[in-house]
């Protein structure tokens, strides 16, 4: 662990877009330090509108990030066409729905090969190999044998056969980590599991490493080793999904996990699911102290005022948690909590972990 | 539940039914380009009044079918056999002015994807009033009390009724679908995927919304969807549609923690529970595709993804039958399968 240098981080990355109507500014991403390590698979999780889409896609080079950086392998990502190019051969794209990532007029042949001559790999067919690297990618991504597949269109195929598509034409190129944006969403329940086993055997058979963004705590619970958690453009709790995802400390998690059907949380705590009212808030206003006390439960019934931390909820902005691999929460309410003494929010770096001073070494 | 076994010989010969909704050997079928397409085949399933039922399936299985067949809502040119009895009234025979009347008011319906299902250049208030004008025939001013009564139903501001649907977010969007069906105060509402598109958070919203409200006004409730635990936890009872049939039924919890055919527990495994050991880092799926409706395969249509298939499969298409009290289930494994089954 302490030798090892991130694939893909994000350090301290802000990205914001003009809000609609021209109307202020909207910070969909507002300081996020994220880290996957090789061979880990790393789920980012929050609601629609919280931010995990843009920093998916600040990531993958597709927006250009307004602040911070993205490290690729420890170096910072250069916005060059050529350097992207270079990055983007390594950081492949995985998206929700396959009907819509494959060109229907596209064979399957040339919808995997596609990477490859764009990489210049191979000039049109030219090189001999060009055929054995989509056979090799197709039967990787479970389609075999791979040469019945090559001359078929999407509409041949099922949903589950067109995502292993999909990854084909990620794996082609060899990458070190695939970003994967609900990658089974549009999927049937059944076929949904066998997709996740394909991820989770690309990790343990090749060690590469995924980072899958998704609203499904179940899919963590499937492939994933670490978890983030993002709220309103920041992330508010991170750690290993075993700790996270049975012991949450954010009262965010413990409601997004108490409001899953059949959860463990809300049988075992007694105290039946926490709905939170409204929706995803507004990115162009974001709450002063903790993003999240207008929807906090521990504000609302009173706990944080009897903690005496409620001034701080409403005013004092919480410290940016570091990517690395420990279980941290942004919450005033931790540590403060006689629930639970011995997390604390301070991201203080450690041995192995402190993330920035090591980038800036390599 | 009032419900016996439900293989077909065990049913009480025509007897006047205290169902409100009694759907009987319902087959249908879609004319297309490439052949007739048998969407359902052969459904036998009931609903008492006030209660909730949960049905579960993946896409292609016949499930949003069956519920459009509820209220008539297939395409022209579709065959339709068997008998869909709304409160002692056939569906499928009645004539089109009771039919009109019993859209809205017999039984309502909350499709999946609310954005669709608005009028996009239309104020929610007034795709709200609409039905309650057309059936209840009161004035403008009273349907807009209605109106107002129903948003606060359903937990939207006053304010919001002049919104156009673009206006209002998608969680928003299902609640001005809820308080359309809601509108003239139906026997049944049929939701078909009603929360699918939603966040998590949401959609515990919403079926907490959809479950106080039905409960609330002793509603009937068909919800259909992919997610078995969804269904668990809102609905009394649970059946699961498989390549359009029902291949098990029963009491919901006892459905989704110890399902009898082997398709129900697939489906429970494939949405893990958080916590559950035996499924972390294991993600449980079922090989091979739903069944193409056209060319299923003899016997069981299940056989060819079936862990426990044998050879008898091949050649029985197993119909539903008892499997406990209350239960029932569609598989030759069903009597030798002990209770507890494998979960």
């Amino acid at each position: 662990m302490t030798e090892r240098v991130p694939v893909l981080s994000a350090h301290d990355l802000r990205v914001s877009f003009p809000a609609r109507h021209g109307h202020g500014v909207a910070h969909a991403v507002d300081r996020v330090n994220l880290d996957v390590y090789p061979g880990e698979i790393v789920a980012l999780v929050g609601e629609s509108g919280c931010g995990k889409t843009t920093l998916a896609r600040t990531l993958l080079g597709l927006e250009k990030p307004g602040g911070g950086q993205v490290l690729h392998h420890g170096q910072p990502v250069r916005y060059t066409s050529r350097g992207l190019k270079a990055y983007r051969r390594d950081v492949q794209l995985v998206l929700q729905d396959p009907s819509g990532s494959l060109n229907p007029r596209h064979t399957v042949y040339e919808a995997v090969a596609e990477g490859l001559r764009i990489h210049g790999h191979t000039a049109l067919g030219d090189f001999p190999d060009e055929q054995a690297k989509v056979a090799d990618a197709l039967a990787r991504a479970g389609l075999r044998p791979a040469e019945r597949f090559f001359l078929r269109y999407p509409h041949e195929l099922s949903g589950g056969q067109r995502q292993r598509v999909v990854i084909a034409g990620a794996l082609v190129l060899d990458p070190a980590i695939l970003v994967a944006d609900e990658p089974v969403a549009s999927l049937d329940a059944s076929v949904r599991g066998e997709i996740l086993k394909l991820l989770l055997g690309l990790r343990d058979e090749r060690g590469l490493s995924a980072l899958v963004v998704t609203h499904d705590l179940g899919l963590a619970w499937n492939i994933a080793d670490r978890v983030a958690v993002m709220y309103l453009g920041r992330i508010v709790e991170t750690g290993p999904v075993e700790k996270i995802l049975t012991a949450p400390e954010h009262p965010y998690t413990r409601a997004l996990l108490s409001v899953l059907p059949e959860s463990g949380l809300s049988e075992a705590g007694g105290a039946g699911p926490t709905i939170l009212t409204g929706e995803a808030p507004d990115p162009t206003r974001i709450p002063t102290g903790c993003r999240f006390h207008p929807r906090c439960p521990v504000v609302a019934s009173g706990r944080a005022a009897a903690l005496d931390i409620e001034a701080a909820c409403r005013g004092r902005d919480l410290p940016v948690l570091d990517g690395g691999g420990e279980a941290q929460v942004a919450c005033h309410a931790v540590g403060s909590d006689a629930g639970a003494p011995d997390l604390r929010t301070t991201p203080t770096p450690r041995p192995g972990a402190g993330a920035a001073p090591r980038r800036r070494r390599r | 539940m009032t419900q016996p076994g439900r293989a077909p010989e065990a049913r009480p010969d025509k007897a006047p039914t205290a169902q409100l909704l009694d759907i009987r050997n319902l087959t249908v079928t879609y004319r297309t380009g490439g052949g007739p397409l048998p969407a359902v085949r052969g459904v036998d399933l009931s609903l008492a009044a006030g209660q909730k039922l949960g049905l579960a399936g993946e896409s292609g299985c016949g499930k949003s079918t069956l519920a459009a067949s509820v209220l008539r809502l297939l395409p022209p040119g579709t065959t339709t056999t068997g008998e869909i009895l709304l409160g002692g009234e056939d569906v499928l025979t009645m004539g089109w002015s009771r039919l009109r009347a019993v859209r809205w008011a017999g039984a309502s319906i909350v499709f999946q994807g609310a954005m669709h299902s608005l009028n996009p250049v239309r104020r929610i208030a007034h795709q709200i009033a609409e039905p309650i004008l057309l059936h209840d025939k009161v004035s403008e001013t009273l349907a807009h009390e209605r109106v107002a009564v129903l948003l606060e139903q359903v937990g939207l501001a006053a304010a919001r009724a002049s919104a156009y649907p673009h206006e209002l977010s998608g969680g928003q969007r299902q609640r001005v679908m809820i308080a359309m069906a809601l509108a003239c105060s139906p026997n049944l509402i049929v939701a078909d995927e009603p929360t699918t598109a939603l966040d998590v958070m949401v959609q515990a919203q919403i079926l907490r919304l959809i479950g106080d409200l039905v409960a609330a006004q002793g509603i009937s409730l068909l919800m259909i969807s992919h997610d078995l635990a969804v269904l668990a936890q809102t609905c009394d009872r649970l059946a699961v549609m498989y390549a359009g049939r029902i291949v098990e039924d029963g009491p919901a919890h006892q459905v989704f923690t110890d399902g009898r055919h082997p398709y129900t527990r697939a489906l429970a495994a494939a949405f893990p529970r958080i916590g559950d050991p035996s499924s972390r880092r294991a993600p449980h799926g079922l090989p091979g595709d739903p069944p193409d409706p056209t060319a299923l395969p003899t016997g069981c249509a299940f056989r060819p993804r079936c862990p426990l298939a044998i050879e008898t499969c091949a050649h029985v298409d197993p119909a539903l039958s008892v499997a406990g009290p209350g239960r029932a289930a569609a598989c030759v494994h069903v009597t030798s399968v002990p209770t507890g089954g494998e979960r």
